[in-house]
């Protein structure tokens, strides 16, 4: 599976799809980037006059390169319409902010992808590839009844 | 390995994962992981994942979704580590 039908294959769109390229995708990792642009709506209101992209953003980010990237990737021909993807646990570390106009780039290696579920240990850099966050997140892929 | 060392390791593997505490204190066969217990089924993965480690076994998918009470657990365990 090559990255565009990868990207094509996410659930998500704007202004909720954090996901530019993936860079690199095997069956034990990805590695995809994102650029954080100034106009996006949260940094309006996070923080009054003092724009730095929320945590739960970041972790966002994290799971749709690091964790759904690497589920539709692992998954390949078993996905299907009736996949509901969802997010199970995130254990996160949060180590330098990250501005409007930074592209970050995240790194997830899987530690397991077992009945369905597939946690990573994910790090996210930024441009001078620095730690920006770090942590670990697992998701479910399920079958809709 | 008999029934009831089974139950006792079954019963350290689960601790974390547990939040019914009181139903945890009286888990015993008839306890189902996500009804009695109120294990998520995101960490029932873990679960079975730590008995594969912890017993020395391998679980399969249709044995992994079988795997919702402690009966049960202890069927494959049992048969597993004779």
């Amino acid at each position: 599976m090559d990255f565009k039908e990868i990207l094509s294959k996410l659930p998500y769109e704007k202004p909720f799809l954090f996901v530019d390229e993936l860079l690199n995708v095997d069956e034990n990792g990805v590695k995809g980037t994102y650029f954080f642009k100034e106009d996006l709506d949260f940094y309006k209101g996070h923080f009054k006059g003092n724009p730095v992209t929320p945590g739960v953003i970041l972790t966002e980010t994290m799971a749709q390169i690091g964790v759904v990237c690497l589920g539709i990737f692992l998954l390949n021909k078993d996905l299907n319409k009736n996949n509901i993807i969802t997010l199970t646990s995130t254990e996160m570390e949060f180590l330098k902010p990250v501005l409007p106009n930074e592209k970050v780039t995240v790194v997830s290696e899987k530690i397991y992808f077992r009945f369905g579920k597939l946690k990573c240990r994910v790090v996210m850099l930024n441009e001078v590839e620095e730690q920006v966050c770090k942590g670990t997140i697992s998701g479910m892929i399920l079958q809709q009844k | 390995m008999k029934r009831e060392e089974i139950i006792e390791k079954l019963k350290t593997i689960v601790k974390p994962y547990v939040n019914n505490q009181e139903a945890y204190e009286n888990m015993n066969e008839s306890s189902d992981f996500i009804k009695d217990l109120g294990v998520n089924s995101a960490n029932l993965v873990d679960i079975v994942l730590d008995v594969e480690e912890q017993f020395n076994i391998v679980i399969d998918n249709p044995e992994m979704e079988r795997m919702l009470d402690v009966k049960t657990a202890i069927d494959i365990i049992e048969v597993k580590t004779e």
